[in-house]
């Protein structure tokens, strides 16, 4: 029987990347995953909670239980930081013993990052991609820190055709994103998201990968104003550019 | 309660900050970041972790048994010869301090580096009754001649070049000082040694107490901490509740954790401990010893369970050396003497929303502080709990953020989370927007997204997975 998952998408990755979706699907699919995607699905409310907003953020979990708590198969988002909302803080939101808290465990358990799910689940690193580029890898943080994972989105990179992996000086380091931090402290976001990009250009890299919208928009917009040609790709970008025919 | 009535304005602060600053703190941190790293390794990572969760474990077991250790540290204490004053908030502590001063008609008092004293304004208030009061360790001794305050709790004056401190020191010493760190030393060891003879009261914060033997325990790697401690004939410790310990094995667990940590040490230069009075056995040290504990704020945060790990820290600054926040903007602009992640987590507690409600939110959340923290504190889900009470309020606070903002959020999460709003809404986004796009990117944004695009483009709203995915399965 196929493995099934279901698309959670994220506002952000639909709002901005939406060649990150059609490229997860496709991907996906090559795997013989069998793809769901229920419509109903809007934002988790991490935006709302991370901005202190505790009562809007855990009407928005509410309804993301509701339509992803009787979905079946495993979750797969391309973002660390939803997976992370849905994992760790969803918990917060809801307090022991309720049903709803009970619902927030079994799904969240059932909820991965697309890289954890490739790795970890379905065991693959070779998808069959080919990318004859030198290509840079920045962590981000909540994949890195708030669901660990480390060494997955390297392990899928090192196996793809042609591609070359080059050091990121600071490759753990904050990219200055935080969601409304960037709005918030303006100044200081671009301190960090500057130092990110010299970086970047210091790695001789022409593509640097990440694994969140947040911090591609950062990132990209940061490498576009200095003029950079240096492209920001999602890394399920890089892994949908196949080897031909396959 | 506050001696903070002005709202700390963490964006203008940082707006503020000299271009020459971050780069000094970076080079800084980096050297003790590198330090300490090299430690842990040294240790191996597994058994590094093994001592943080026993660190996490002693701190949270002390702090929920507060009230048992801190009644037998006051017994122990008093038995050695020692008082012990319980003040509740910061006037109480500067209260006792002060009258202790008085009664002994103190006119120098020389200080140990100490957090505790710089929480609750002390110099400011021995100084308003025209007692003269000096700081002597080397880093805060600098920072006070240039009438500033600790930029890192560790170590005081680290973002000054050896250039700025020989300025300093000509200015205000009016010595002939060369920019040689040895030098510079040796100026401002030959100062401070007439002045400790002089003192007649010296003040001290303490790292940790320990509960059984009542003991006060200094971590310092400047021999001008015993000083202060043994010279003058009276000593004042002045020590946060939070500090106590229950037991010397507790300490060896902690001692092992705080100067890695903290500068990449395997233990400090000198690590005093102080048991009440000098034994009649010996012949040096104080007549007096005077312990003030000091709750200010500390009690409310224990009663409260999403935030009482706060009260873990042991103040080693690892979560400033490794924050990017911090690194970008150095220690001023949190307008708090504790900075960086402890720091925003703690003085929005001490102070409250209304007067530090800006820094929860100096925070990417990038979460490299609960990482390295050696006592494991959840350092970023305080801090979003923390903008949680500053903007949605407490029933001891009130509300600390402006009323449209939660009006705001209530409309942006209604149409965030009706399916056919959320929709309908990115569609009209990418409409609206057409005229501002160029290349995929937007340049330039109105308020508040001016914010961002002052920086970097805007990247182009371009939802279009829903019509794809529908239009493959027709």
């Amino acid at each position: 029987m196929a493995i099934k998952a279901q698309l959670f998408i994220t506002c952000l990755a639909e709002q901005f990347f939406p060649g990150v979706l059609t490229g997860m699907v496709g991907l996906l699919e090559r795997l013989g995953v069998q793809v769901a995607f229920p419509e109903a699905q809007t934002c988790c409310g991490q935006p709302f909670f991370n901005s202190g907003y505790r009562d809007q953020a855990r009407e928005m979990a509410a309804k993301w239980l509701e339509v992803f708590g009787s979905s079946d198969g495993y979750i797969v988002s391309p973002s660390g930081s939803c997976v992370d909302m849905v994992r760790h803080h969803y918990l917060t939101l809801f307090p022991e013993g309720t049903p709803e808290r009970r619902r927030a465990e079994a799904t969240a358990a059932r909820t991965l990052e697309f890289t954890e799910f490739l790795v970890r689940v379905l065991k693959v690193t070779d998808v069959g991609a080919a990318f004859p580029h030198k290509v840079t890898y920045h962590a981000s943080c909540h994949l890195l820190r708030g669901l660990g994972v480390r060494e997955e989105p390297k392990a899928l990179l090192r196996q793809v055709q042609g591609l070359t992996l080059v050091p990121l000086t600071s490759e753990e380091t904050c990219c200055g994103f935080g969601g409304t931090f960037s709005v918030i402290y303006p100044e200081v976001s671009k301190a960090m998201m500057e130092t990110k990009v010299r970086s970047i250009v210091e790695s001789g890299a022409e593509v640097v990968v990440a694994c969140d919208g947040g911090c591609l928009m950062n990132i990209a917009g940061g490498l576009r104003q200095a003029g950079s040609p240096i492209r920001a790709m999602h890394l399920i970008e890089v892994l949908a550019a196949g080897r031909g025919a396959s | 309660m506050s001696h903070a009535p002005t709202a700390i304005d963490f964006r203008s602060n940082a707006q503020q900050v000299p271009p020459k600053m971050p780069a000094a703190v970076q080079k800084a941190t980096a050297k003790f970041l590198g330090n300490r790293a090299a430690l842990v390794e040294a240790l191996g990572n597994d058994f590094w972790q093994v001592l943080r969760q026993a660190g996490h474990d002693i701190r949270l077991h002390s702090i929920l048994h507060m009230d048992h250790y801190l009644e037998q540290a006051e017994r122990a204490v008093t038995a050695a010869g020692g008082q012990v004053h319980w003040a509740t908030d910061a006037a109480a502590a500067c209260g006792i301090v002060l009258d202790i001063a008085r009664r002994h008609g103190v006119r120098l008092a020389v200080k140990a580096k100490s957090m505790a004293t710089e929480e609750i304004g002390l110099n400011h208030a021995l100084e308003a009754a025209g007692i003269r009061v000096l700081e002597t360790d080397l880093g805060e001794y600098i920072v006070q001649l240039k009438g500033m305050g600790p930029a890192h709790i560790v170590v005081p004056a680290f973002h000054l070049s050896k250039e700025e401190i020989a300025d300093l020191f000509r200015e205000k010493l009016g010595v002939d000082a060369q920019p040689e760190a040895e030098k510079l030393t040796q100026i401002a060891r030959a100062k401070l040694r007439e002045e400790f003879l002089a003192a007649d009261l010296g003040i001290s914060g303490g790292n940790f107490l320990i509960a059984e033997t009542g003991t006060v325990i200094t971590v310092t790697n400047e021999g001008n901490g015993r000083m202060c401690c043994t010279v003058p004939p009276v000593h004042v410790a002045v020590v946060g509740i939070d500090k106590v310990v229950p037991d010397w094995e507790s300490l060896t667990v902690l001692l092992k954790l705080l100067a890695r940590s903290a500068t990449g040490q395997k233990l400090s230069c000198y690590t005093q401990f102080i048991s009440g009075l000098p034994r009649a056995s010996e012949e040096t040290g104080p007549q007096e010893f005077h312990l003030v504990l000091v709750d200010n704020g500390r009690s409310r945060i224990l009663r409260t369970p999403e935030c009482r790990e706060t009260l873990l820290c042991i103040r080693c600054g690892a979560c400033l050396n490794i924050c990017p926040v911090y690194n970008s903007v150095g220690g001023y602009t949190y307008g708090y003497p504790i900075s960086g992640p402890t720091g925003a987590m703690f003085a929005t507690q001490i102070l409250g929303g209304a007067a530090a409600g800006a820094l929860p939110f100096a925070s990417t959340l990038c979460g490299a502080c609960n990482d390295i923290c050696p006592v494991k504190i959840p350092i970023t889900d305080i801090l979003l709990y923390l903008r949680h009470r500053v903007v949605e309020g407490d029933e001891q606070e009130g509300r600390a953020a402006p009323y449209p903002l939660k009006v705001g959020a209530q409309i942006g999460a209604a149409a965030m989370s009706t399916p056919w709003l959320y929709r309908v809404g990115s569609q009209l986004l990418k409409r609206l927007q057409a005229p501002l796009v160029s290349e995929g990117w937007i340049a330039k944004l109105p308020p508040p997204l001016n914010r961002w695009t002052m920086s970097r483009p805007f990247p182009a709203f371009a939802a279009d997975f829903r019509r794809w995915w529908r239009s493959r399965r027709a």
